[in-house]
């Protein structure tokens, strides 16, 4: 069968890697960075939302954890900007797993399951809101020190490109995922937990370590979000808005696929450009054009852009 | 702390939370039958704030008599949301359909915001001001209303589901909508006057939020997730356990912004949420699943 | 909020990248219609914020719309202002992806922002390409003096707003014979609000007022009866509210059916809707007395009163996002006109050396110091039987303070 998505996906990418050629700097570069941004996050929500079957309302908690522990530890304590990274990586992968075990052990799926990630990141953006340390209501700015060393580049194409290397570092870790035993394990869980559990498998290890992978990759997003803008408070790291954000692709772009989350993005982004050329200078009716154009693509292609039929199967 | 600010608290918690609950009543009949969320609920219920606010501005009709001309009008908005737009365009997916709701509601936000324009309105009737002294404070009467109007509501619908040919047919769809359709039940017809319930509810409760709040097109985001927080603690699709839960989560946010301020009583409420949910998976009213 | 987010960055075609100034620096050919000079709004248009974003652009607009009337830059040969609007939204990603595109789109300069958080974001990336930048509202004090030579304020900023409506509200108290001793602090979460009650905690005990109670809220708060209960229970001589508009009617309404009635006054600095014109008109009773520090215009110049008046006619709120834009963009047009040039090094020189003093605010000549505009100054308003009147400083007056209020009849 032959679905658009694995057809049109590499060279798409492949593109995307060679725009800043074309665009060094200004527009089109900021959106397009932006877009791979929220491929990310996408392809983040994708693993545990697509292969896990769990959708989450709450993908704000790892994005935020990881924007806010690698500003912390960079505004309050010091650290290289890198190896804050590393550790806000690292952080946001601990919280998936501990916010996994803890629901999961209690059974929880479906619309709890969203409801509850939902109240954690809620719980966490009014938190950190709360405390001076963590910025407070007015949140927390990166000094400006361009310089690799310190993960701020005056080009703005390496930032670009480094969120290019992690959009094409998260297809192969989706297809990885895809072809491995675990992704075996995990397919099984999500299609029928008892017959699952039958075979020997643990669904709540497995949902477990699904959501701490998805969790990092989040994590990863909120990093380079940070380091390109350099500012993060409470509603731009836990707010309800980036966890919309996050489903928003890969549900348009084609769920448990490695490229719906980018295909998602990637249309997100011209519909925003669409809409703009057709009402731009009317605010709010360009944005009531895009709600419908959205409706419009689900109706006729519910399975996901991705999952478009080029031809009919033989 | 006073035992006049400890009662007060109490009293004012059990009035927001009627209106949470008054709020929360369409979104859990919708989330109950259909299995869906529906993101739209923030936005319908802004629509409706709108709509009381320009009869009562346009035509003077105070929100309380708006409430019987527009909870027709918001049924059949309702009921043809769900059969001509989610219904078709979800295709029965759970991800679509939640990606169907958040387009409506991002049409309905910003053409609300086109139409109207951005102010903030109020209405301006004598009932809106008027309390009942109760010593420790004045209990605006609106919310007295909206209490009481939360209990009838409430019961009026747990009514309708349980004791009519129409709710017999919503429970049975609700339960097993491929055994439905095949008694002959016409399940999108059934899922779309389910909507329009839901959303007529939405209405009712616009009409008695409107005298003691205000509109501008992003007033619905004010409960939208709070009255999630009610749906699920309450049960899905349970009428008595969304007001209780409702009542449980205005006493609970009112106490804890008491103890804590303000500011971090969301915390009381979401924590309490997630603890219920942690423990008591179904729900306070939920049926074992 | 979610609507504001998912559709980030809805922006214009591509256009060259970095085309920057590229036409717009070629010398005026003789008797051909010179090129429109194109300025940036870049307000938050829709979203929660977009009240004040569109107030924002109307004012800007109708400032472009008498300029040309009267016959452009003339330094330009008469060219034109041609406005861009841009959409921010409520994201500082969104605000930074419009900057380039306006960039893209060969703007001579931009001008707007309104939230500190979408100007901290803008100006940042309007220096990248070295654009200057206006910021019309943007209080938080960082934006200026970190360095960005391209960044202009013209309103003051939250120190100056907050010193100064503190000074005032002393000199009030002392005037009337220290009526006022106790004070509690009701403020909304965020920057904004909890940067305030930080500094008036601060501030208040040296200028002889005693600090009761602080309440903090999050935005939007549903309900404020609590709250009032609290403030009644504290008994305050004075409340000092700090939030947004739709919370702020909410909890003056709630204070009025509560009959909170401070002895002294409710004294706002920035206030959410305190000195908003149609909170005033349409709640004359439970907003009367109420008291602000803010920006606003001196309304008794010719100047400003021919601009109310259109504003009036146009039915449009008098508000400050309005007045301060309006301001602003002829302060722009003022520089474009001694620049005679919509480089981007030459405007910003010219900016940075205005000396503009023809404006409805009640400020001096124009003085820019490290970008900050520092003949700027608040003004004290008080809302009486609907109308909002200055109270302070007297120059500037339209009204006497009446403080304390007047008890309960």
């Amino acid at each position: 069968m032959t679905r658009w998505g694995a057809r049109a996906g590499p060279p798409l990418l492949l593109m995307l890697g060679a725009l800043p050629f074309a665009f060094p700097s200004g527009f089109v570069l900021t959106t397009a960075t932006l877009l791979l941004l929220t491929a990310i996050l996408g392809q983040s929500w994708n693993i545990l939302g697509g292969y896990g079957g769990q959708s989450s309302f709450g993908h704000a908690l790892f994005y935020g954890t990881g924007a806010f522990t690698t500003a912390l530890l960079q505004v309050r304590f010091g650290w290289n900007a890198w190896v804050a990274a590393a550790a806000a990586i690292g952080a946001g992968t601990l919280v998936g797993a501990a916010a996994g075990a803890l629901v999961f052990r209690q059974g929880l799926r479906g619309s709890y399951f969203a409801l509850v990630t939902l109240a954690f990141a809620e719980i966490a953006r009014v938190l950190v809101a709360s405390f001076d340390i963590t910025g407070g209501g007015f949140g927390l700015l990166v000094p400006l020190h361009r310089g690799a060393a310190s993960f701020q580049f005056s080009d703005p194409r390496l930032p670009y490109w480094i969120a290019w290397t992690v959009v094409l570092a998260g297809v192969l870790l989706t297809i990885g995922i895809e072809r491995s035993r675990f992704g075996a394990r995990l397919a099984a869980v999500r299609e029928n937990e008892d017959a699952a559990r039958a075979l020997g498998i643990a669904p709540v290890q497995v949902k477990t370590v699904c959501t701490a992978i998805s969790a990092g990759l989040a994590a990863t997003a909120g990093v380079l979000y940070l380091q390109i803008f350099l500012f993060i408070d409470a509603a731009n790291g836990f707010g309800v808005g980036v966890s919309v954000q996050a489903l928003l692709a890969p549900i348009l772009g084609g769920l448990a696929t490695p490229w719906g989350a980018l295909l998602g993005a990637l249309a997100l982004r011209l519909m925003a450009e669409m809409v703009h050329a057709v009402a731009g200078g009317l605010a709010g009716i360009d944005l009531a054009l895009f709600g419908v154009i959205l409706i419009l693509i689900l109706r006729f292609a519910p399975g996901g852009i991705a999952g478009i039929r080029l031809r009919r199967d033989a | 702390m006073s035992t006049a600010l400890l009662l007060s608290a109490l009293v004012g918690g059990l009035a927001n939370g009627a209106v949470y609950a008054l709020v929360a009543l369409g979104l859990t009949l919708i989330y109950g039958v259909l299995h869906i969320i529906n993101f739209a609920h923030g936005s319908l219920l802004m629509l409706a704030l709108y709509a009381s606010w320009i009869l009562w501005s346009a035509l003077g009709v105070s929100p309380y008599v708006a409430l019987v001309l527009l909870a027709p009008l918001f049924f059949a908005l309702g009921y043809a949301l769900q059969r001509w737009v989610i219904g078709p365009a979800g295709q029965g997916r759970d991800a679509n359909v939640l990606l169907v709701t958040l387009g409506v509601s991002i049409v309905i936000d910003n053409l609300a915001l086109a139409v109207f324009g951005p102010a903030t309105r109020t209405v301006d009737i004598p009932l809106a001001t008027s309390t009942i002294d109760l010593g420790v404070m004045y209990l605006p009467l609106p919310r007295l209303i909206a209490f009481v109007a939360a209990l009838l509501l409430s019961g009026g619908l747990w009514l309708l589901l349980n004791r009519t040919d129409l709710g017999r047919a919503i429970r049975a769809v609700a339960r097993e909508s491929d055994a439905a359709r095949l008694v002959g039940i016409r399940v999108a017809h059934i899922h779309a006057v389910t909507f329009g319930i839901g959303t007529a509810s939405v209405a009712a409760a616009a009409c008695l939020l409107l005298p003691s709040f205000y509109v501008s097109p992003d007033a619905g985001y004010a409960f939208v997730l709070v009255a999630f927080t009610v749906v699920v603690m309450g049960g899905m699709g349970s009428f008595p356990g969304a007001l209780l839960a409702g009542l449980v989560i205005g006493v609970i946010e009112s106490f804890s912004g008491l103890w804590f301020g303000p500011s971090l009583a969301p915390i009381g409420i979401y924590a309490a949420f997630a603890l219920v949910l942690l423990f008591r998976p179904t729900g306070l009213f939920g049926a074992r699943a | 909020m979610m609507h504001a987010k998912q559709g980030s960055g809805v922006s214009r075609r591509r256009l060259l990248a970095g085309a920057g100034a590229a036409t717009l620096g070629a010398p005026l050919i003789a008797g051909a219609a010179p090129a429109p000079v194109k300025i940036g709004l870049l307000q938050p248009l829709t979203g929660f914020l977009a009240y004040d974003g569109i107030q924002g652009k109307y004012g800007a607009m109708l400032a472009i719309d008498e300029i040309n009337a009267a016959g452009g830059i003339k330094s330009l040969g008469g060219a034109k202002l041609a406005p861009v609007l841009a959409d921010a939204q409520t994201s500082p990603a969104t605000a930074i992806a419009e900057v380039d595109r306006l960039a893209g789109e060969g703007v001579a300069a931009i001008q707007g922002g309104f939230a500190s958080d979408l100007v901290l974001a803008a100006t940042q990336q309007a220096a990248r390409h070295g654009l200057p930048y206006m910021v019309d509202v943007g209080v938080v004090d960082q934006i200026v003096g970190r360095g960005l030579t391209n960044t202009f304020r013209f309103g003051p900023g939250f120190g100056k707003v907050t010193q100064d409506g503190l000074a005032n509200l002393a000199a009030l108290n002392n005037a009337a014979g220290k009526p006022a001793k106790t004070v509690v602090i009701v403020h909304e979460n965020g920057a904004f609000g909890s940067g305030m009650a930080k500094l008036l905690q601060a501030k208040l005990p040296g200028l002889g007022f005693e600090v009761v109670a602080t309440i903090g809220h999050p935005t939007p708060q549903r309900d404020f009866t609590n709250i009032a209960l609290q403030v009644k229970q504290a008994n305050p001589d004075l409340i000092i509210p700090s939030n947004y508009k739709n919370d702020y009617i909410l909890m003056a309404l709630t204070f009025a059916q509560q009959h909170v009635r401070p002895k002294a006054a409710i004294y706002s600095i920035l206030g959410g809707a305190a000195s908003n014109a149609p909170f005033a008109a349409q709640h004359p009773k439970e907003s009367n007395y109420i008291m602000d520090c803010n920006h606003y215009y001196d309304p008794n110049k010719p100047l400003s009163k021919a601009f109310a008046a259109k504003v009036a006619a146009k039915k449009w709120d008098l508000t400050y996002e309005l007045m301060l834009n309006y301001s602003v963009m002829r302060v722009l047009a003022d520089a474009l006109e001694r620049a005679a040039s919509t480089d981007a090094a030459k405007l910003t020189a010219a900016i940075a050396a205005s000396t503009y003093s023809d404006t409805i605010m009640p400020y001096g000549p124009t003085k820019f110091v490290h970008g900050q505009n520092i003949g700027a100054a608040p003004v004290n308003t008080q809302i009486r039987d609907g109308v909002v009147e200055v109270i302070f400083p007297t120059a500037f007056a339209s009204a006497k303070p009446v403080f304390p209020i007047p008890a309960a009849g």
